[in-house]
């Protein structure tokens, strides 16, 4: 028994090992989303739970704040602008020394003139002499702050930088896009199982075939066809329409052929039943088949939603890239480029695209597993 | 009323020639049951008068009109299948209905009749339930319920007692023997099991390998097989068949000889038979006479007992000849004991080297 | 287009292809099969509406452009001009072409083996442990996510900063904690590729996982019973019950990610954009479909490289339908 309860372990541990280095990298990405920006580019997201030691320069405010008072001219003043619950250790007057002082202690300047600090950052600098300078002395401070979060990248990046009209873009590109050949395709998916004419086998064999085509070998010749109907009928080639299409047909063969697995399973006697019920092709298909095949339908729904959710290419390609019709996968793309130092606005932006496929996810996933072991091979 | 007639109506699958040249007429009202091993071309028989399978070449007619080319709807039939075939995300009530609602009649109608038809099953109870929370037998009832609320002139029935345990078949036939009865409409009922063949139809029609093998009530199947084929599936245990040799023949009767042991004069002729040939004779185990005597014997060890209670099984066998006698109920013969059976004529039946009867 | 306008077009367009299947079928179902001559007109014409739609789509969408990419191939960058193979020679001598195909290799090599390698040792270890199937939610997780946002995740893992900054990401944190110098992994030549593979790897692992789970549970308990009795270790199970018994599951979610690997393009045009010799077919020929105007010549042929990678395939799959309609 000792010897199970060993490998029961080993297998514990190496499974948990798997956890860990799956979850870190996307968990990073939520914490960082979450963090002061400055905070962000200065230490890891892994420090943010903790309580971190931050060494800051802050400049005092010059002569025209001074006011006379028992004798002293003094100003007085706030390092910290916000209240960022940052508390102050020791700090320093000199870049050579900036822990050379601790809360309480008295620091004072060449020019004799003196400081107090509380741990707030709340400052009194007083001379005997009037201050002379417009700008006022630097300070060194080294402060601890506890863990703290913020909303404030998430309000940023989806106002400021487009994001959120992007996310309304890649809404209405994967809606239809799904939607399109979930309608289109299950009638194909009927008539290929349940309807008899010539052809069928030939137009089964052409789908099969269809799913593994790299979506690539379409690329350059439906892009052609685009820019000359756009010429042809002077309006934009590259539409929300021409997208649809473009996912419609690259999600069509794989949606046909799930779809076709399923229907295949049902009884064919019910159809038959139904036939000498007096129904109709689209009697059965709209009474019999459509309640029938909810769960299959849900799967395949969030497989391609997914799909064309999180698709670059295709978007790239078929759509320009403005305001108005780039999609989040684009956008990101494009802010990897020109705000590559910007980590607060990535980590968000990414979290941001991810928030919808990380809901079904989470909701759906019975579904979503279902699919994809169903047979989905995408092209 | 409501005749079938079928007329030379082919049909090929492929290459295969699963229907042959077949032919029948089916009266109005009648039970007429198919019945064949699996493979016989029935249910393919029965699923062309529905409409389910087109027709290669032939007729097929109801109430005297040509139905090739109808849709099953405008055939005024109503199927029942082997699998119940129910849409398990209707209730009861909505299985029953949705022909009704199909055909655009009215609320008040579609409650009337399937009410009426749910009363005649006795499913009353069950009419706002699934299918998947009823019985084997209740979904059996409401096929049938879905297809007596259409009142069609024709019911076809796809094997369906198969699925049913052996208690509820002998049920549900009863009920389907009375049901023909009280709806007075012309049935056609397809099954591998002879007992529901002779149980419950006005004519029986055998089908071997797509041909029609006879036709004929099911006492005449029973007396007067047409060959070896309908002899042998009609009756349980099977008839025994015994090779044997044309002794001499007469004008009225055939003599032929039982393993060698003793000759037997059946009144029974073919005028292609000739001294000498190799014939077969078929005999009901239930005909035979044990230990008793009869025109013509055999004797042989037993080597298995089958008590059922009511009778005895015998399994006799000589030089690889085996056969099953039928005696009483508690009889004392054990395995081991050597018993004479007799062959009354009368019972014996007799077909030539191609297994066509003796007439 | 504001909002408005676009919810609107949204809206539109699905109601277009619910309507045009809903008054075809009621038109059909009110005027047809009156008459045995109007009955099968009427099926034939049923066919064609529930098929045309469908038909259409894969025919412009598919059909039409394997063969017009094929013959753009043997044309110039306008695909006016017949160049023979021109193209084709261009790409055997293009040194970007040939480490595009060293690369495209390379991944295929080592993505799905380790994805499928990873899946299955995943499945065994949670099918026996009770935290297992939220074990299995998480490694699943990230074939959620795009490949772009899959792309800033680890770009933030690999990011490097001078030695004398703090070390924001992961890894070069750790190799300093080590006492390492922090490097710029994805600019490293050949290793960066590796770096890149682990991504896929990252996400393709959850679906060799879920797969094979699913395959696990429909191994018959009593064989694993019976072999317990005989006798046979754990591990004996593993290697001569479990793994020929998934033989055919391996076999399928191999090729299920080499076609997805096949076609890579986001990940790479994310992070390096093919820099520092990362580059793949796809990134290559999508570069070659805008660069200097575009060329569809040199792009039809890198398209057509990457068809031939999925044709055994294609012929599998269609050899195996044949055996199924067989039966």
């Amino acid at each position: 028994m000792k010897k199970i309860s060993l490998s029961s372990i080993l297998s514990q541990l190496l499974l948990l090992f798997f956890v860990i280095v799956w979850i870190i990298p996307t968990f990073g990405l939520f914490i960082s989303s979450l963090r002061d920006k400055d905070l962000l580019a200065i230490s890891g997201w892994w420090t943010a739970l903790t309580t971190t030691e931050i060494n800051e320069i802050y400049r005092m405010s010059g002569m025209e704040s001074q006011i006379e008072e028992d004798g002293y001219f003094k100003i007085k003043g706030t390092l910290f602008e916000d209240n960022s619950g940052k508390k102050i250790e020791s700090f320093g007057i000199n870049s050579k020394k900036i822990n050379e002082f601790k809360i309480g202690d008295i620091a004072i300047f060449k020019d004799e003139s003196e400081v107090i600090l509380d741990e707030n950052g709340n400052y009194e600098w007083r001379s005997k002499s009037e201050f002379q300078k417009k700008k006022g002395k630097r300070l060194f401070t080294t402060s601890l702050s506890p863990p703290s979060f913020t909303f404030e990248n998430y309000r940023e990046v989806l106002f400021k930088e487009g994001i959120g009209r992007a996310f309304v873009n890649t809404m209405a590109v994967a809606l239809p896009s799904t939607l399109i050949p979930l309608i289109i395709c299950s009638f194909f998916a009927y008539s290929l199982t349940w309807m008899r004419f010539y052809g069928r086998d030939t137009l089964l064999a052409i789908i099969i075939a269809s799913l593994v085509v790299p979506l690539q070998m379409s690329l350059i010749p439906i892009l052609t066809i685009y820019n000359d109907f756009g010429a042809l009928f002077g309006v934009a080639a590259k539409s929300y329409p021409g997208v649809w299409m473009a996912h419609t047909g690259f999600g069509l063969a794989s949606t046909t052929f799930l779809l076709r697995n399923f229907l295949k399973s049902l009884p064919n006697e019910m159809m038959e039943a139904a036939k000498v019920d007096g129904a109709s092709h689209y009697d059965i298909f709209l009474r019999i088949i459509i309640p029938l095949s909810i769960p299959a339908f849900a799967s395949i729904f969030i497989l391609q939603f997914l799909w064309c959710w999180n698709d670059l290419l295709v978007g790239l390609v078929f759509l320009d890239q403005v305001p108005s019709e780039i999609i989040l996968t684009a956008k990101l793309k494009e802010l990897l480029g020109s705000r590559g130092e910007n980590w607060e606005i990535l980590t968000t932006g990414a979290f941001v695209s991810m928030t919808v496929p990380l809901f079904i996810f989470f909701a759906l996933q019975r579904y979503f597993i279902r699919g994809l072991v169903a047979g989905s091979v995408k092209g | 009323m409501a005749d079938i007639n079928i007329n030379t109506v082919n049909k090929y699958f492929g290459d295969v020639h699963v229907i042959k040249d077949v032919s029948l007429d089916i009266k109005s009202q009648s039970f007429t049951v198919l019945v064949g091993p699996s493979g016989c071309g029935k249910s393919t028989m029965l699923r062309m008068i529905a409409g389910l399978e087109d027709i290669n070449s032939g007729t097929i007619s109801i109430d005297g009109q040509v139905v090739n080319d109808l849709p099953p709807k405008q055939r005024n039939i109503a199927m029942v299948f082997q699998s119940y075939a129910l849409y398990p995300h209707m209730t009861v009530f909505d299985n029953m209905a949705f022909g009704l609602k199909l055909e655009k009649r009215s609320k008040d109608e579609i409650n009337e009749r399937v009410n009426e038809a749910a009363r005649i099953l006795q499913i009353e109870d069950y009419l706002q339930r699934k299918p998947k929370q009823l019985s084997g037998g209740q979904r059996q009832r409401v096929a049938i319920g879905r297809a007596i609320t259409r009142k069609p002139k024709v019911f076809l029935f796809d094997e369906p007692l198969s699925n049913l345990d052996a208690a509820l078949r002998v049920q549900m036939r009863v009920e389907l023997a009375k049901l023909h009865n009280e709806l007075e409409a012309t049935m056609i009922y397809v099954t591998h099991d002879q007992t529901e063949a002779m149980t419950l139809a006005d004519d029986i029609v055998v089908l071997d390998t797509g041909i029609v093998s006879q036709k004929g009530s099911p006492l005449e199947l029973y007396d007067r097989p047409n060959n070896m084929f309908v002899g042998g599936f009609i009756g349980s245990p099977k008839m025994n068949f015994i090779s044997s040799k044309i002794l001499s023949k007469s004008s009225d009767a055939t003599e032929v000889d039982i393993m060698g042991m003793s000759k037997i004069s059946v009144s029974k002729m073919s005028a292609s038979s000739s001294e000498g040939d190799s014939v077969t004779l078929g005999i009901r185990p239930e005909h035979l006479v044990v230990n008793g005597d009869s025109d013509g014997s055999w004797e042989s060890k037993v080597f298995v007992v089958e008590k059922l209670g009511d009778v005895t099984y015998l399994y006799l066998e000589k030089d690889g000849e085996p056969l099953v006698a039928e005696t009483e109920g508690h009889s004392e013969i054990k395995v081991g004991d050597t018993v004479k059976v007799g062959f009354p004529a009368g019972r014996c039946q007799l077909f030539d080297s191609s297994g066509q009867a003796f007439k | 287009m504001t909002i408005l306008n676009l919810l609107f077009i949204v809206f539109l367009g699905i109601l277009f292809f619910i309507a045009y299947f809903h008054i075809s079928n009621y038109l059909l179902d009110s005027y047809g099969g009156s008459s045995v001559k109007r009955y099968n007109f009427e099926n034939s014409i049923r066919v064609i509406v529930f098929i045309a739609p469908a038909f259409i789509v894969l025919f412009i969408f598919i059909l039409y452009p394997v063969f017009e990419t094929i013959r753009l191939s043997f044309y110039d960058k306008f695909g006016r001009e017949f160049v023979g193979l021109y193209n084709y020679k261009w790409a055997v001598n293009d040194p970007e072409f040939r480490r595009s195909i060293l690369n495209n290799l390379v991944w295929l090599l080592v993505v799905p083996t380790l994805s499928t390698f990873f899946g299955l040792v995943i499945a065994n270890l949670a099918d026996r442990i009770w935290w297992g199937s939220i074990a299995k939610s998480i490694i699943f997780m990230p074939m959620a996510i795009s490949f772009v946002g899959a792309g800033v995740i680890w770009k933030f893992i690999y990011e490097y900063r001078g030695p004398d900054n703090t070390q924001i990401g992961l890894l070069n944190a750790i190799i300093v904690s080590l006492g390492y110098e922090p490097q710029a992994w994805l600019t490293i030549p050949i290793w960066n590729n590796f770096f890149l593979m682990a991504i896929m790897i990252w996400i393709q692992t959850g679906l060799a996982l879920v797969i094979f789970s699913a395959a696990l549970r429909s191994i018959p308990k009593e064989m694993l019973e019976a072999a317990r009795i005989d006798g046979a270790s754990e591990l004996k199970i593993f290697f001569s019950i479990i793994i020929p018994y998934l033989e055919q599951t391996i076999l399928v979610i191999w090729t299920l990610i080499t076609i997805i690997v096949l076609r890579i393009f986001d990940i790479i045009f994310a992070m390096t954009n093919g820099e520092w010799q990362t580059g793949v077919l796809a990134n290559l020929m999508y570069d070659w479909m805008f660069r200097g105007g575009g060329d569809s010549g040199r792009g039809s042929v890198l398209a057509i490289v990457i068809m031939i990678g999925v044709i055994p395939i294609l012929a599998w799959n269609l050899y195996k339908h044949r055996q199924e309609q067989k039966i």
